[in-house]
Formats: C-alpha cells, sequence, structure tokens
C-alpha cells in the first residue's frame, strides 16, 4: 500500500545504452578523428610544458603574479612549484596543467560564441539553459562511462569530460555579460548607425569583458576540479597520484598529491582573477 | 523656413501582434482597454507633427506619454508599427537595413538621458565612436572629435575614462559625440534630467546658445515644463501616446487647449517665460516735448496719472514728469524741461519679466520699455508683482 507500485518498473537506461552502442559502431570514424586530433594537439603541448626548463617556468609564474598581483604573491607562488618539484611531481604537475589549459582553451572557444549566440537568442537560451544545468549537476562519473565507449580509456575521454564540467560557467556568464549591457547603450551604439557586428566587437563584448573574465576564472577552477574525477578513466598527472595513493591506502602520499593540487590551483585561481581584475577598473 | 521632418499618424504598439491591435486603436478602444484586452502596449498613437529646419522643438510629458517611445522612432531605434516619417522628403519607415545604417551614420544623433557613453572607451575615444563607425581615418577622426570636445568646453579631459567625470560633464561628452557626427537632426532623449538642478539650468543655458550659433534640428524631449517652455521655440504636449497641442510656448500658455494642459502649465514659472512685450500696455497719456507744462499735467489729470512719460515726436523717451513736480513748477514758472527726471527704470522688449521683478521693487514709476530708443510700451509695477505673487 505505501510502496511504489513494482508493476510501474520501467527502465530508459537500457535505451541509453543501445543508443551508446550505435553511436561506438556507426560514429567510429568521427570519434576517432576527434581522438587523434585532440591527442596530437595534447602531447605537443605537453611535450613543450616538459621540455620547459624547471626554472623557466617557475620564472614566468613569478613574474605573471608580479605583473598582475604583488611581489609577494609572485614569491609565495614560486615557493609553491617548488615544494610541487620537491615532493617529485614536477611531470605530473606538468601534464595536469596541460590538461587544464588544453580543456579551458576548447571550452571557451566553444564556450564564449555559444553564450553570446545565447544572449541574442531568446529561443536558445531557453533550450540551453536546462542542458547547461544537467551538464554541471549530472555526476561525473554517469559520462564518463559512454565517453569511455567511444574513446577508449585515457586522456581523450578526460579532457572531453573535463571540458563538459567546465563549459557552463563561461557559458552562462557570456550570457549575462551581454544580456548585461545598458540598454542605453547599445542604443547609443546603434543610433550611430554601427552595424551588428560593430555593435558586438566594439561596445558588447568590451563592456561584457568583466563577467566573461569571472567567467574564464570560474571554468578553469571547474577544470581542475575534474582532475581526480578524470584520473579515473586513466589520465595521468596530479589527480592519479591522489588515486593511487587511495587505492593503497597512503596517507603521506596522498597528501604531498593532494597539496600539490591545492598549490596549482591557488596559483591559477589567483592569477585567473587578478587578470580578470584589470578588465574591472576601467 | 523649411520643412526638415514630417511625422505622420505615426504608432506605436509594443507587443508579440503588434499590427492586429492597431485595429483595435483605430477603433478608438483605450489605451487601458487593449492592454487588458490584448497585453499590447500602446507607444504612441497616431502621431502627426512638422518640424522645421533649425528649430528647436521639445516633447514634454510625463512618464509613460510615450514621448521617449515616440524619439525613438524617429531613428528607428523603434520601428513604427504604422505610419509615416518623412526627412527631406524621403520616408525613412521604408529604409532597408544599409539605408538605414547611412541614415543614422550622417543625418540624425542622439543624446541619451543617463549618456550612454562607452566606460570601455577615452573621451575622446567615445566622442570618435559615430566617426569610426563610418570608418574616418584615424587621424581626422581624432581632428574633429578634438573640435568637438573643445566646441562643448572639455578640453583638456581626452584621455580620461566617462567615470572620471563629473554627471554634467558626462552629458558633455554625449552631446560632444553626437555633434561630432555634425548631423542635421540632433535628438535628446531628457538629457539634463539626470543632472542636478544648478548644473541643468547652465547646461540648458549652454545648449540654446550652442544651438544659436549651429542652428541644428533639435527634437527635445523633457519632462519638466519649466525647461520645455524655456529653451522650446515650439513646444508638443503628449498624454497617453497623444499629443493633446502643439504651439509656442507662450501661445500654450495663454490658451491651454483642455484642462489637462491647464493643470500641467499652472505650475509654471511665468516669469522666465513671458516678456515684457507680452504684457506691457501702451501708454494711456504720453507729453510731447513741445507740449509744455499744462498739458502735461491735464494728461495727468484726466488720467488720473501721478507721472507721465516725456517724449520727442519720433517716439524717442526723453524723460519723466510727476504731478507734484509739475504742480510746483507751475506756480514757480519754470518750463517743462526743467523738471523732467530720468529716475526711472527702462527695459527691453524681449527682457523675461524675472528680470523685470528687481526693477519694478526699485521704482515708484511704470517701467519703460524701449526698443532702440524708442518707448514702445509701459509695464506697471503691479503686472510685475503680482505675477510674483501667483508663483
Amino acid at each position: 500500500m505505501f510502496d511504489f507500485p513494482t508493476g510501474l518498473t520501467f527502465h530508459v537506461g537500457n535505451y541509453v545504452s543501445d543508443l551508446v552502442d550505435w553511436l561506438t559502431v556507426h560514429w567510429k570514424t568521427f570519434f576517432d578523428g576527434i581522438s587523434n586530433g585532440l591527442l596530437w594537439v595534447f602531447s605537443h603541448f605537453n611535450d613543450f610544458l616538459i621540455w620547459m626548463p624547471w626554472w623557466f617556468f617557475v620564472l614566468v609564474i613569478f613574474l605573471l603574479a608580479c605583473q598582475f598581483k604583488s611581489v609577494s604573491s609572485g614569491i609565495l607562488f614560486a615557493i609553491f612549484l617548488i615544494l610541487i618539484g620537491i615532493f617529485g611531481y614536477w611531470d605530473e604537475m606538468m601534464y595536469t596543467l596541460c590538461l587544464v589549459i588544453s580543456s579551458v582553451v576548447i571550452s571557451l572557444i566553444i564556450g564564449i560564441p555559444l553564450g553570446i549566440f545565447m544572449a541574442y537568442s531568446k529561443r536558445f537560451e531557453m533550450i540551453a539553459k536546462p542542458i547547461l544545468d544537467g551538464m554541471q549537476t549530472m555526476p561525473t562519473f554517469v559520462y564518463l562511462i559512454p565517453a569511455l565507449f567511444f574513446f577508449g580509456l585515457g586522456l581523450i575521454p578526460g579532457v572531453l569530460s573535463t571540458i563538459i564540467y567546465a563549459l557552463p560557467p563561461v557559458m552562462r556568464l557570456t550570457n549575462l555579460a551581454i544580456r548585461g549591457v545598458p540598454e542605453e547603450v547599445v542604443e547609443a551604439s546603434l543610433s550611430f548607425g554601427s552595424s551588428r557586428w560593430q555593435l558586438l566587437t566594439k561596445v558588447q563584448i568590451p563592456q561584457a569583458m568583466p563577467t566573461i573574465m569571472a567567467g574564464i576564472n570560474q571554468t578553469t577552477m571547474m577544470a581542475l576540479a575534474m582532475v581526480v574525477v578524470a584520473s579515473m578513466v586513466g589520465v595521468k598527472g596530479l589527480g592519479l597520484e591522489v588515486l593511487t595513493a587511495l587505492g593503497q591506502i597512503d596517507v603521506a602520499k596522498g597528501f604531498e598529491a593532494g597539496i600539490s593540487i591545492v598549490f596549482l590551483a591557488i596559483i591559477i585561481d589567483r592569477i585567473t582573477l587578478a587578470i580578470s581584475n584589470t578588465f574591472q577598473k576601467k | 523656413m523649411t520643412l526638415k521632418m514630417e511625422i505622420k499618424e505615426v504608432s506605436k504598439i509594443f507587443g508579440p501582434h503588434p499590427k492586429k491591435t492597431l485595429r483595435l486603436v483605430k477603433e478608438g478602444k483605450s489605451k487601458e482597454e487593449i492592454l487588458k484586452k490584448t497585453g499590447h502596449t500602446v507607444g504612441v498613437e497616431r502621431v502627426s507633427l512638422d518640424i522645421q529646419e533649425g528649430e528647436m522643438f521639445v516633447i514634454m510629458g510625463l512618464s509613460g506619454s510615450g514621448k521617449s517611445t515616440l524619439i525613438r522612432c524617429l531613428n528607428l531605434l523603434n520601428r513604427p508599427t504604422s505610419g509615416s516619417i518623412l526627412v527631406d522628403g524621403e520616408d525613412i519607415t521604408t529604409y532597408d537595413r544599409h539605408k538605414l545604417k547611412k541614415y543614422r551614420q550622417k543625418k540624425i544623433a542622439m543624446v541619451f538621458q543617463h549618456f550612454g557613453l562607452f566606460d570601455h572607451r577615452t573621451i575622446i575615444e567615445n566622442v570618435s565612436y559615430g566617426l569610426e563607425v563610418r570608418k574616418v581615418p584615424l587621424k581626422k577622426r581624432m581632428e574633429i572629435a578634438q573640435s568637438s570636445l573643445e566646441t562643448v568646453g572639455l578640453k583638456g579631459w581626452e584621455d580620461k575614462y566617462p567615470n572620471e567625470l563629473s554627471g554634467g560633464m558626462q552629458q558633455r561628452v554625449g552631446l560632444a559625440r553626437a555633434l561630432a557626427n555634425d548631423p542635421d537632426i540632433l535628438l535628446m532623449d531628457e538629457p539634463f534630467s539626470a543632472l542636478d538642478p544648478l548644473i541643468r539650468r547652465e547646461m540648458q543655458l549652454e545648449l540654446i546658445d550652442l544651438q544659436n550659433k549651429l542652428q541644428k534640428t533639435v527634437i527635445f524631449i523633457t519632462h519638466d515644463v519649466n525647461e520645455a517652455f524655456k529653451i522650446g521655440d515650439r513646444v508638443a504636449v503628449m498624454k497617453d501616446g497623444k499629443v493633446e497641442q502643439v504651439g509656442t510656448p507662450e501661445a500654450i500658455l495663454e490658451n491651454p487647449a483642455n484642462d489637462y494642459i491647464e493643470a500641467f502649465v499652472k505650475d509654471i514659472d511665468r516669469s522666465k517665460i513671458i516678456q515684457a512685450e507680452g504684457v506691457m500696455i501702451k501708454p494711456n497719456a504720453l507729453v510731447r516735448l513741445k507740449d509744455g507744462l499744462n498739458v502735461a499735467i491735464k494728461e495727468m489729470k484726466s488720467n488720473g496719472l501721478s507721472s507721465v512719460y516725456v517724449v520727442d515726436k519720433e517716439m524717442r523717451l526723453k524723460g519723466l514728469v510727476t504731478i507734484d513736480d509739475a504742480l510746483e513748477a507751475k506756480t514757480a514758472g519754470r518750463s517743462l524741461e526743467s523738471i523732467m527726471t530720468d529716475n526711472f527704470e527702462i527695459a527691453a522688449p524681449d527682457d523675461y519679466m524675472q528680470d523685470l521683478i528687481d526693477k519694478a521693487i526699485q521704482t515708484k514709476y511704470p517701467i519703460a520699455i524701449v526698443r532702440e530708443e524708442k518707448l514702445v510700451g509701459l509695464v506697471p509695477r503691479a503686472i510685475v508683482l503680482s505675477s510674483l505673487a501667483s508663483q
């Protein structure tokens, strides 16, 4: 009487599973194409990061921090990086950084134009909003499974799921930012005979820039948060170290790998935030 | 005067099916009825106006009267639902995208209530925006923007950002930006209402000055009656999307078309609108220089006056004689000329009542209104001072 009637059970999961099977078989070339392209870009970028002398990288971060924040944070970030090196995770950190940067760049390439389109089209906004909600709230492991089917174990499903997870903030905030440009400012631009393109590039995007930058910062942090999850499908880097430590119940290793992720997160967050603040000041 | 812009039966309805709703408007349904029934808002309802070249045309109305909607129809930021707008004889409502762009770039510019400045650009970049859109070369547009900034008195502020400027200065930037395009028509949507009263007054005077120099066709929106009547050559009063009355400020003051306008103009500060010419009376007694003392006394006696102005045969004002002096002179046997004083106040016909108030307080006699040395009329003190009391 009080239990949910068992006769009503019905599973949609099977159909989703069938669809995934079908896609895997029939769209193989398509997925392989994406996979190979991404892999090529990623491995070259990673090679470059690894090839870079360690002190050069520390210097770059130091100078960036000095430029956009302060000398003291520059020194702090340099110490963080050196500590990660001392823990023995330099290459892992570079790998993780590479994952974060490539996912973020791809997210921005997709997310900013889509966000702008969302601001222009009410209908697209209506469709996109629930999808974005879904992308952010659906437990990340769930879309790791089909990603595994399409791309196999390794880096690519990791990058893709990171993109799915990291895309929403920049898309949402771009939409909000463009919509948030005061009506009168848009009218002023139009009243001088601007074309749509001039309105967008000369007025709307520059005016929206502080908010878009906040979106980029959030997207970066989301990407970083996916690092450990992505390691479950075999992505290397700091996340995998945490995962192995978990498997071996190795507290010491877990702490070192964990704190390395925190260091990296602080550095990325503070620097992107500081850069976005320079847009705010005007 | 040539006709610059002809607004013919323009209506603007907001909502998903404006054309359908237009029929209800034509059937004479009220705004409220239409809103209730269809959810459409009637912004502007069949407005027709003729605007002359070089005219300062003010559209006045309270908020919700449709004045901002109407002005946005004139550069098609709002597309009218029906009606036509002829500028130099061409109907702009039929323009395609390309022609509209050209029209906005060359013929018309707008100044906004909250300035509508681009705060990511410096002042000079703001002012040169219209030229940039038109793809004027950088050097040339900086020159034009510079001179435009000088016109509004903002030299030296070129490289600042808008939020570093006060409200009044920001609106000058807005004005400079509009002027840089050298448009025939300048639309001003409540440009001064976001400014504090002192700055507002200053800007109004400067606008009048500027207009005298540039002779643009200006269409100016305001909700402030005093502002409308102060700067407008002609004023249109709007209510509920319709134009209630069009005319010169004085004509509207003299003959308000209905109770609404009468109530509207009741609070107006008449002393700033009415000129001496409008209230002066023909002197009912005058003495010629050659007439002599006896005539002067007779004139004053028969008209019940205690003083009289003396003119020569070309009506040039010579002086004033009081009855006391005249009677005394008569017994002493002195001439009219010897007792004339210049102890009176004079004013020009186009002086405002406001400027007459001080004079009326200082003198005991009617104020003489003089045009090119000739006496054209008198303004009794009672008229000036009572206008003060009625405020």
